[in-house]
């Protein structure tokens, strides 16, 4: 698909092979190559450029298996006239996918570590491929913390999942709404307050974070009280995105461009940056 | 001229000049050169030395900008205008891909045909840096950018010594002028009676051939050294660089970018005269069938509000922090980015600029202690 | 089986992390053992409930009825607090609290903290200490949940 030499501005056609409804506002796409070739694999973390004909391209992380290259999987939240035709495509119908690109979850760095996943909303879908790695290669990893929070019960993605990773050999999984109604007998509160209820081994635990960028500072702030080192957290960032491969400018962040430097980073990167506004 | 011994110069008379622009159109070059314009020296194309700004020059300040006449025979005795090379190897309208719908949904349209073959003449020194600049973002990278590639592959630059300096140049602070180093085909420096001439490259020397020409004299490389000797002489504006992209970022939070804010228009002209200025953006078009699609790229700015939207909102709001975006990226993200500055010191910023900011100025101000 | 006195069970509790030994102790003689079946009001909104409780098992939720719907804004688990108003003494509860589950935990009640403190200060600091950071650690969740930052548009600043 994409390398160095050859045309990354150019997209590879995709066929549609599902569609489904996680929530009342996001929904799973699964794509296949339309021309005959595998996927490139990707490593967890990256994204792709999906372009919907006539409308525009979206920078989308990808958020299923590493190890599957028949299909690409994509989980997209519909806020806008883009992503609104994104999910709106049927089995059968065509898209373009441009990528992999960015630099994905580093996980080598929590080998014979725990690892610990902090998720905000849609932020869950880009480490689904990093929850499934370690899953795949339990013995390399001590224990897997998750932790996720959605706005709503009716928020929550992947539900039926996290009830089987919870059930995983040593894997801890935690999930908290803001809101709940009276059938939600889950915890209800800020994300952050999931923290209290879990041991952290300092020096032992590599923090893996992904969800808007308020709630990932406040996690960052939470971590670092607890004695976690900005070089065992890793977070990604989002900014506008209009190339993927550092040629529009759209994306810079301080010295970084999101699109190559990132979108993940580890917090020793990014802290001279987070607290700052409008960068 | 760089620093060449005597014995690789040679001397054309003026007739050299049209021999020169009618040889690169005989190798299939398109010319494109300095022609005045709405009284502006802008870069089109050129079929004859008649086109270019003969007996013109240039007074330039501070959001000023004039033409006026110098009573002589010269090609060149002007700085910069309005547009840079970019025009033609990063230009500000590109077709990206053509798609139609077909059964299975869509197909790509075949790449268009290669693009035109430039040759540049009259390239500064400053310009030839922005050149550098450019193929270091766009082909020294991650990915290769391959419309830029494409056109960087297939061009001819002839470049011209500055034998002046206007007041906003301060292409000597960022060590890019005006002295030409490298980086060229073929280097010109008007004399008073022809041209001193530098071969840059095999391609250059080949081109020289075609034109008639002799080995140059003691006398001419006086008069070129004496040349770029009062144009260095004449630079008035500085910029000190030292420490300078760990002191910007340092100086992110300095009152002094809402004073700068507040004459900022966020206009975006300085983005569309600087010569490394390289960000784009993508437009998609569909017919009114709806059946075929294209997708355009066009220039872009930092300045504009929707330049860094994302949900329903912009990072950066403020045009205090879109100002502090461009300088900040200019002369420190640059850096940390490429190992280069994103200035050339050419000054065009400065000059058009319709509130005279000149970055300069504002660069001493947000370095010093604030008040 | 022997009980863990209530002083071990207090020294374990968050809430009292750092605790002089006297003060803990003190705790220890003014907390009463209490326990609650599942879907239980523990107060109710408005209700003068003077109790404070350190919660040791199971799950509470701080609720809120508004017409059409009832909201759960908050859980609270082993280890957290419960009713930090009730130390202060003033007015009635904003929120119904209700037990998800069976729910094991030490009760005081505000009056006789509020005695306590006055009679022993360096007790009285201690304890206001705490609740000053329980009560800041929730105005900063609440904040966080103000911001809505999973709305599918950022609200824009006035």
């Amino acid at each position: 698909m994409s390398s160095v030499t050859s045309d990354v501005m150019r997209p590879v056609r995709a066929r549609v092979v599902s569609v489904v409804k996680e929530t009342r506002d996001t929904f799973t796409l699964a794509v296949t190559p339309a021309d005959g070739e595998s996927w490139e694999a990707f490593q967890p973390g990256q994204f792709n450029m999906l372009y919907v004909f006539g409308v525009g391209e979206l920078p989308i992380s990808i958020s299923g298996d590493p190890e599957e290259r028949e299909r690409l999987v994509y989980t997209v939240r519909s806020v806008g006239q883009a992503t609104h035709a994104l999910v709106s495509r049927r089995p059968g119908e065509t898209i373009g996918v441009r990528g992999p690109f960015g630099a994905g979850w580093p996980l080598g760095a929590a080998r014979g570590k725990d690892v610990l996943v902090v998720a905000g909303g849609i932020g869950l879908a880009p480490l689904r491929p990093l929850i499934y790695h370690v899953l795949r290669y339990r013995d390399d990893y001590v224990r897997l913390l998750v932790l996720y929070g959605a706005r709503s019960p009716g928020d929550l993605l992947y539900r039926k999942q996290l009830a089987e990773w919870s059930r995983a050999p040593d894997t801890q999984v935690l999930v908290t709404v803001d809101y709940g109604g009276l059938s939600w007998r889950g915890h209800v509160g800020v994300v952050t307050t999931l923290l209290r209820h879990v041991r952290l081994h300092v020096g032992r635990t590599v923090a893996y974070i992904c969800g808007p960028e308020v709630m990932m500072r406040y996690v960052i702030r939470l971590l670092e009280a607890r004695g976690l080192a900005p070089t065992d957290i890793y977070l990604s960032m989002e900014r506008n995105m209009k190339c993927g491969a550092g040629f529009c400018g759209h994306c810079q962040l301080g010295p970084y461009f999101v699109c190559k430097d990132g979108p993940v980073f580890s917090y020793q990167q990014m802290r001279p940056w987070l607290d700052r506004y409008e960068v | 001229m760089a620093e060449a011994p005597r014995a690789r110069l040679h001397f054309t008379g003026r007739a050299g000049l049209a021999q020169l622009i009618a040889a690169l159109a005989a190798a299939g070059y398109r010319v494109v050169g300095p022609r005045m314009r709405d009284y502006a020296i802008v870069y089109e194309e050129i079929e004859n030395v008649a086109e270019l700004p003969v007996g013109w020059t240039d007074q330039q300040e501070a959001g000023y900008y004039r033409l006026a006449r110098n009573h002589k025979e010269t090609f060149f005795d002007f700085n910069l205008g309005p547009q840079s090379w970019k025009k033609f190897l990063h230009p500000p309208s590109l077709r990206l891909l053509a798609a139609e719908r077909s059964g299975d949904g869509f197909r790509l349209a075949e790449q268009d045909e290669p693009p035109t073959r430039y040759a540049l003449l009259g390239v500064r020194a400053c310009e030839l840096a922005a050149i550098r600049v450019q193929d270091r973002v766009l082909l020294g990278d991650q990915y290769i950018e391959p419309h830029y590639q494409a056109r960087r592959r297939n061009i001819f630059i002839v470049a011209v010594q500055c034998s002046r300096a206007a007041p906003t140049c301060f292409c000597a602070s960022l060590g890019t002028g005006p002295r030409i180093e490298g980086g060229f085909d073929l280097a010109l420096t008007e004399l008073r009676e022809g041209f001193l001439v530098q071969a840059g490259s095999g391609l250059g020397a080949a081109m020289l051939e075609k034109i008639e020409h002799s080995p140059a004299s003691e006398q001419h490389c006086r008069e070129a050294e004496q040349l770029i000797a009062a144009v260095e002489a004449q630079i008035v504006r500085r910029l000190d660089t030292r420490d300078i992209a760990r002191r910007l970022y340092e100086a992110g939070e300095h009152p002094h970018w809402e004073v700068v804010a507040r004459r900022c228009l966020a206009c975006g002209n300085c983005t569309m005269v600087c010569p490394t200025c390289f960000c784009t953006t993508v437009e998609d078009t569909s017919n009114v069938r709806g059946d075929r699609a294209e997708r355009w790229r066009r220039w872009d700015s930092c300045f504009t509000e929707a330049f860094s939207y994302i949900h329903g909102g912009s990072v950066r709001m403020s045009v205090k922090s879109r100002y502090r975006q461009w300088l900040t990226h200019k002369l420190a993200a640059w850096l940390d980015q490429f190992d280069m500055f994103g200035c050339v010191g050419c000054g065009r910023c400065i000059v058009w600029c319709p509130a005279k900011i000149d970055l300069t100025e504002e660069v001493k101000q947000l370095l010093a202690a604030p008040a | 089986m022997q009980a863990t006195p209530l002083t071990e069970v207090l020294k374990e509790h968050p809430f009292l992390e750092g605790f002089k030994p006297e003060h803990i102790q003190k705790m220890a003689e003014l907390a009463l053992e209490v326990q609650f079946g599942r879907d239980q009001i523990i107060f109710r909104e408005g209700q003068e409930s003077g109790l404070f409780f350190l919660i040791l098992s199971g799950r509470i939720a701080l609720e809120v009825s508004a017409p059409g719907r009832i909201l759960r804004v908050q859980t609270l688990g082993p280890g957290e607090e419960l009713g930090w108003s009730s130390v202060l003494g003033e007015g009635g509860k904003h929120f119904q609290a209700r037990s998800l589950e069976t729910v094991r935990a030490l009760a005081f009640e505000g009056s006789r903290l509020r005695q306590a403190c006055d009679q022993d200060p360096s007790f009285g600091y201690a304890l206001m200490r705490r609740l000053l950071k329980v009560v800041a650690e929730r105005l900063q969740a609440t904040r966080m949940q103000l911001l809505d930052v999973y709305a599918p548009r950022a609200a824009k600043l006035i």
